[in-house]
């Protein structure tokens, strides 16, 4: 791993697009935003000279850097895989059978909670509320939610991963984000 | 002015100020933990809580919460009682309450508190969490588990100190206090964090498990390791000095400490002179008083007084300076001086060599010049005055000299005395800036007085008052900067030479040259021993150091937490060290001792106490009375000195942790040393 980082043309430029958002001087506010762009780059997590890199961008002493980076848990400080897996845990996917996914994770990519595959393809995280509760349970991997999982779709959702394919994003089940499971129940007549 | 009711009490507070203060000024008694009124307010630590109305009915963090006019304030309701109850339990969580082995026990705001607004129990069955000790360095001892979060230590290294190195990690149960990447807190205030931590989180690291606070005599005294003079407490156990703390003085140290003035206490016990010693045979051999003193009076008896010559250090109280002057006098030698360093500074007009701005005028500066000197190494005390110039209303901070990190921005102008012509011939932009400022401040170090060329500087300097109209009707912007704690009092007391006496270059030569017979050092360690040439030296002194080897004759002095004497800091207040703890040994106070040994010489000293000398010392030089005031200074400018050289300036100190025989003696300044001075150096097979 090589200890120097610098932003690329493309993220550069996004760097400065962000900064423009904000009044001379104020610059420390495009923190955020920056560590995201950083640890795409990154490759999914930050390590320390990543950290320090937009610290002396910023202009801003590391300590702050690192505050901001070890309070959100969407920065990761540790190396990830390349398909970072967030099992939603919290009480309605847990209801609707998220330990249920966890195991199909398990067997899939081999990694319990907090592991990382050894071919560096999946890192399996359990976290809060991700906010697509109408379609528990859920997941997200990478920037993509993968809803109304059962057992056998999130299967198959990992393996396509794991071949290198793109899986379909969005509800397993084929409904358009949270319409009703059975159907449309209201508005249903023509011109009513 | 806003008028509010407290408890029922109605009551006119400034506008602007917080329910708590507001309360504080009321003499309501407000618990708090993350609130501190030098620091920015964090409100995270919820025990401030109080009622107020109007406004929603739950109570509100004070600390947080601006007064309005008409405001009800209720601090002993039950309903803040209860909250009160219920933060306390919170913070008492993850709390070990391993007080019995823990260093802040009876000095611990959590405790206290516990004591007066928490429950009898808790109703916490789960495991409390434990967090990792952080290292930070050599003076601050951590045990994390205890920490409650305040972030009182984050916003002092932030705010006060200028090194944003210590940062709240994580978040919620996971949120951990700790330096970046662990390094050591590289600063010279780092130790106030611990004052400042109200639990045993940050406690200090030589001071662990030595005492519990009510085992400890406490004396109020003042600090003479600079030249600031802060106002310390000496804490000791019988004979021993066992900490020094900080106590409030608005005027010189609010209620900061810098590292070496704290820690280098330790010293105080090692290297210590504890007894007469003659030289015989070439070694120096233990004796007894009589002994030393007749061995001092066989020499100067006959020798003529214009072949002997005094040197006075830089930690030696007035009260001696004055007598030793007076010895000098009646054996008819006017070859003494109190500025060991070389610094070309003139006993004439106080006003030239005093920090005329005072050390709490720096905060009002808005153009600040600094010539020779690195505050933050000289006196880390201005230096954190003259942050807050900045923060406050950015004041232009330019540099002539070292180029140092001083904690705040600074222009850096030059290195030596080119630039600074440059500035008073008005050639230099800075000259116009210093002329347009409101409150203008030039403050001129010994890295700039202490050289050859030190009266030139000084008077280049000093024209700078003219021509940039340093001196106004309510402001005085020219200031010296000492690092001396005896330096001034030196000086108004004319420790100096008198007429066609030596000053210490001179002293040195003649000493070499063989025209000085008998060089007497009152605690003088800074001067070059080799050149002391086959002069008869008496050192007079406190530590094992370098005037201690070179000595023919010993006489064991006190040290300043061993003596009751008088400092004047740099920017003049005369200030009052008390005695602490015994000498050791058959050591004594050092003007008691100039008092015997003139009876041995017949120097005809009569006082008896030493109320008797600061008498005749106040008889000598009024402003002796004048104790813990600022005499405003007279200004009577420098006269020519001569052409400056070129050389750049450089800060008289090259170390902060070591920089007289009781810091070089301090095992913890050795710690720091290595620490922070020689950290990247490499190291020698004695270390460690």
């Amino acid at each position: 791993m090589s200890d120097t980082f610098a932003f690329d043309a493309a993220t550069e430029e996004r760097a400065r697009t962000i900064l423009k958002r904000y009044p001379e001087g104020r610059s420390q506010s495009a923190v955020i935003p920056l560590l995201d762009l950083a640890q795409r780059q990154a490759g999914g997590w930050l390590p320390v000279h990543v950290i320090e890199y937009v610290a002396s961008y910023l202009d801003m002493p590391k300590i702050r850097v690192l505050e901001v980076a070890t309070f959100y848990s969407m920065f990761n400080l540790e190396p990830v895989g390349k398909n970072f897996v967030q099992l939603c845990r919290t009480t309605p996917c847990w209801l609707r059978g998220s330990d249920d996914l966890r195991a199909v994770a398990k067997n899939v990519t081999g990694c319990g909670l907090g592991e990382t595959s050894a071919d560096g393809l999946f890192t399996v995280v359990e976290v809060e509320c991700l906010g697509a509760c109408c379609n528990a349970p859920m997941v997200q991997i990478n920037d993509d939610y993968y809803e109304d999982l059962t057992a056998e779709n999130f299967k198959d959702v990992l393996e396509a991963l794991k071949r290198g394919e793109d899986p379909k994003t969005g509800s397993q089940t084929g409904r358009t984000g949270s319409e009703p499971e059975d159907g449309l129940t209201t508005l249903t007549a023509e011109g009513a | 002015m806003p008028t509010v009711t407290i408890d029922g009490n109605e009551i006119e507070v400034p506008a602007g100020v917080t329910v708590l203060q507001a309360c504080e000024m009321a003499g309501v008694e407000i618990p708090r933990f993350c609130y501190h009124e030098r620091l920015s307010v964090a409100g995270n630590c919820r025990m401030c809580l109080v009622e107020v109305s109007p406004g929603p009915p739950k109570p509100a963090a004070s600390c947080a919460l601006p007064v309005a006019d008409g405001m009800e304030i209720k601090t002993d309701t039950e309903m803040v009682q209860k909250a009160r109850n219920g933060v306390m339990e919170f913070l008492l969580i993850n709390h070990p309450l391993d007080c019995p082995i823990c260093d802040q026990g009876g000095e611990c705001d959590l405790q206290d508190q516990a004591m007066a607004y928490g429950r009898d129990g808790s109703r916490f069955h789960e495991h409390k969490r434990a967090v990792k000790d952080k290292h930070m360095g050599p003076l601050v001892k951590t045990i994390m588990t205890r920490c409650i979060h305040c972030t009182r230590c984050v916003r002092f290294a932030t705010e006060i100190a200028g090194v944003p190195e210590l940062g709240l990690l994580g978040r919620g149960e996971h949120a951990e206090i700790t330096t970046y990447l662990e390094k050591s807190l590289d600063s010279e205030l780092s130790a106030n964090v611990i004052d400042l931590c109200p639990v045993g989180a940050l406690t200090s690291k030589p001071y662990a498990f030595v005492s519990r606070p009510w085992e400890l005599t406490k004396t109020e005294s003042v600090d003479v390791l600079d030249a600031v003079g802060a106002a310390i407490r000496v804490d000791s156990r019988q004979t021993e000095v066992l900490r020094v703390l900080p106590r409030l003085n608005e005027d010189v140290n609010e209620e900061w400490l810098a590292d070496k003035s704290r820690y280098a206490c330790d010293g105080l016990s090692r290297q210590r002179l504890d007894r007469p010693y003659v030289r015989k045979d070439g070694k120096l051999q233990p004796a007894n008083w009589d002994e030393a003193f007749s061995a001092i009076a066989a020499k100067v008896k006959s020798t003529s007084g214009d072949r002997i010559a005094a040197i006075a250090g830089d930690l030696c109280d007035a009260e001696s300076m004055f007598a030793l002057k007076q010895l000098m006098g009646a054996l008819g030698s006017s070859n003494i001086d109190c500025r060991q360093d070389g610094a070309k500074l003139d006993a004439g007009a106080r006003g030239t060599y005093l920090m005329n701005s005072t050390i709490a005028g720096l905060e009002n500066a808005d153009a600040v010049l600094l010539v020779g000197t690195n505050p933050r190494w000289e006196a880390p005390l201005v230096n954190t005055r003259l942050r807050k110039a900045w923060l406050q209303g950015n004041a232009r901070i330019a540099v002539v000299g070292p180029q140092v990190d001083l904690t705040y921005p600074s222009e850096y102008l030059g290195a030596g005395p080119d630039t600074l012509q440059q500035i008073v011939d008005g050639s230099h932009e800075f000259a116009s800036v210093l002329k347009d400022a409101e409150r203008p401040v030039v403050i001129v170090g010994m890295g700039a007085l202490a050289r050859a060329d030190g009266a030139a500087v000084l008077a280049a300097a000093a024209k700078l008052v003219e021509s940039c109209n340093l001196i106004r009707d309510d402001w005085n912007g020219f200031n010296v900067l000492h690092t001396a704690a005896s330096r001034v009092g030196g000086l108004d007391l004319g420790f100096v030479p008198g007429e066609g006496g030596r000053d210490t270059a001179a002293i040195l030569e003649g000493a070499a040259s063989g025209d000085l017979d008998v060089i007497y050092l009152l605690g003088a360690d800074e001067i070059d021993m080799s050149k002391l040439g086959d002069a008869f030296v008496v050192y007079q002194g406190h530590h094992g150091d370098a005037g201690a080897h070179r000595a023919d004759v010993i006489l064991p002095g006190a040290a300043y937490t061993e003596k009751n004497g008088t400092y004047v800091n740099t920017e003049g207040r005369v200030q009052i060290a008390r005695q602490a703890v015994q000498p050791p040994g058959d050591a004594r106070e050092d003007w008691a001792i100039i008092r015997a040994l003139s009876d041995a010489v017949g120097g005809g000293l009569d006082h008896v106490t030493l109320g008797d000398v600061r008498a005749a010392m106040s008889a000598a030089n009024p402003v002796f009375d004048r104790v813990d005031e600022i005499v405003a200074a007279e200004w009577s400018g420098v006269g020519e000195g001569g052409a400056m050289d070129n050389a750049p300036f450089e800060s008289p100190i090259s170390n902060y942790y070591m920089t007289d025989p009781i810091s070089r003696a301090s095992e913890t300044m050795a710690e720091c040393t290595r620490e922070f001075v020689n950290a990247d150096g490499e190291r020698t097979g004695t270390d460690g």
